[in-house]
């Protein structure tokens, strides 16, 4: 039930046709079903915007929604009138495609179960994504977290300062070329 | 709570509390602005034992990394690696004996009593009462026993293994595990006699830190802090895994949003979890603990893959980002306290300093898990 009408909310941020996608197999991969494992690293082509409906059975989420970062906060928004609580927020370094990606995972105080992924991708030479502190103030850890372990910019973070690694810390351990 | 008296803004003063303070229940600080024993705001510092359990998901195998889990929490270990076979076994596809399965929720819940147990002394030597904690000590010493001759180790366990255990439950653990049962029940009336209704205690923890329904979910809280304050979330009921739909048991939720109802979430849990594992030494099939076909090297198919769990502390994730190799690509552990401390700063603005301290007991803390 919640996850039709997130699915519809979601879907709206992104209007149908996409003109800046000439690839002409990408409109495809859009129209969900049988394209599971899509962001597997080994293809090449980077997955377009937008939402998939997951297996949950397989995955342990129902929506996977990708987005621009000027579309996160409208796309978070969407969720906290939806009553979602967050989860967690975490970084991946997707090194060979010179990314870096934010993950969101939200879930509800519900017995009508729906797990909600939203993702981002950023380029890594210059990570900058939105902070979303200002709909979720949970989210603030969570944020620090990650620009300590990645380098990524959460933009107009009230206190972007080390959080688990030492204070004067400058470097990030989960990155993929790091050297310890 | 009467209101704090007027001073000029240079009358503040710092106080740190931790990073080492029996008050803090391990190496946390908490630099806290005062006006005299009124709390004006706070700032949690953690990370002071963080140990990148991340990182080292990534440089490892899985079954490599599977005693890493119970170096996380070492009062509900077991809860945690559940959480992590889960996930890698459901991305894996690997199936997993009906008996392993009760053994594992039998070996969850026991966890979890001790786990329990262990909180309320602490939570009581907090405000004062020190006796508590050595009954509750003398409680939880006969779980630690029982699991000793099962597992091999009294904390932090490595017992599961993608696809089952590492060892069988013999006759003289369930003998023990039955003899368990009355008895805890028993304690428990004890300590219901003992603090539940001790006056003293109710007055320090009625009406105190109120946690709204919203602030829960704005931090993503779980656990007691989250059913102290009238939210009906628990992932055994809520998003079913392993054998929970078998059992018969009860969620208990309180709408009373102070640190008493946390309390009385936690006791009434004790009860729940000896229900559980009462029903599941009475159902337990016969049968193998391990598939006919484990696969030796775990590599499960690319993709990201996410297993929620209910541990003693609440709601744990693991998300595991895969690209089909022997090692995963990202293993993100979303550990529940890390969660719940978060909240602190913002509810203790305006607290007595020794209400403050309450309200950080009533969290069950344990700090490396919430560094990991």
């Amino acid at each position: 039930m919640i996850a039709e009408t997130t699915l519809k909310a979601l879907q709206a941020l992104f209007p149908e046709p996409r003109p800046e996608e000439t690839v002409a197999d990408v409109s495809d991969v859009t129209e969900e079903i049988e394209q599971e494992d899509q962001e597997s690293p080994p293809k090449d082509e980077p997955r377009p915007n937008g939402v998939i409906e997951r297996d949950y059975a397989i995955h342990g989420y129902h929506l996977d929604a990708q987005v621009s970062p000027d579309q996160l906060l409208e796309a978070i928004d969407i969720l906290d009138k939806a009553e979602f609580f967050i989860e967690t927020i975490t970084g991946v370094d997707w090194i060979k495609e010179n990314q870096f990606e934010v993950i969101y995972d939200f879930s509800r105080y519900d017995f009508d179960i729906c797990r909600v992924v939203i993702r981002t991708r950023v380029p890594r030479d210059e990570p900058v994504v939105p902070t979303i502190t200002g709909i979720y103030t949970g989210a603030n850890w969570h944020e620090r977290e990650t620009h300590d372990f990645f380098g990524i910019k959460f933009e107009g973070h009230p206190h972007l300062v080390p959080l688990l690694l030492p204070e004067d810390a400058d470097f990030h351990p989960l990155r993929k070329d790091f050297k310890a | 709570m009467s209101k704090p008296i007027k001073l000029g803004p240079d009358e503040t003063f710092v106080l740190n509390v931790g990073p080492q303070h029996p008050a803090t229940h391990g190496v946390l600080r908490v630099k806290m602005r005062m006006d005299g024993e009124y709390i004006v705001e706070s700032e949690t510092v953690i990370g002071y034992i963080h140990r990148m359990h991340e990182k080292m998901g990534e440089l490892k195998t899985y079954p490599q990394f599977l005693m890493n889990l119970s170096r996380m929490d070492y009062l509900g270990a077991v809860g945690y690696s559940h959480g992590h076979v889960l996930c890698v076994e459901k991305a894996a596809g690997i199936e997993v004996p009906e008996r392993a399965e009760y053994i594992r929720v039998i070996m969850v819940e026991l966890n979890r009593i001790a786990s329990h147990l262990f909180w309320f002394g602490a939570f009581v030597m907090d405000l004062g009462g020190f006796s508590p904690l050595m009954y509750a000590l003398q409680d939880r010493e006969h779980i630690l026993d029982m699991m000793e001759k099962v597992t091999g180790s009294r904390l932090t366990y490595c017992y599961f293994r993608f696809g089952g255990l590492y060892n069988d439950i013999d006759d003289e653990f369930i003998e023990d595990a039955r003899r368990f049962i009355p008895r805890m029940r028993k304690s428990l009336d004890k300590y219901h006699k003992l603090v539940t209704g001790n006056i003293i205690f109710r007055k320090r923890l009625e009406g105190n830190a109120h946690l709204s329904k919203e602030t829960c979910r704005k931090y993503g809280a779980s656990s007691a802090v989250a059913r102290g304050s009238g939210i009906n979330f628990d992932v055994r009921r809520n998003e079913p895994y392993s054998v929970y739909p078998e059992f018969d048991f009860d969620i208990p939720v309180f709408h009373e949003c102070d640190s008493l109802a946390r309390y009385n979430v936690r006791m009434a849990e004790i009860e729940q979890s000896l229900r559980i594992v009462e029903q599941a030494l009475d159902k337990l099939p016969d049968g193998p603990i391990m598939p006919q076909k484990a696969p030796k090297i775990i590599k499960p198919p690319a993709g990201d893959y996410y297993q929620a769990v209910e541990t003693a502390r609440g709601s744990f994730g693991v998300r595991l980002v895969s690209d089909g190799g022997k090692t995963p690509y990202r293993m993100k552990l979303r550990s529940p306290t890390y969660s719940n401390m978060h909240l602190f700063d913002e509810t203790c603005a305006g607290m007595l300093i020794m209400d403050a301290l309450a309200f950080m007991g009533s969290l069950d803390l344990v700090i490396p898990e919430i560094d990991r």
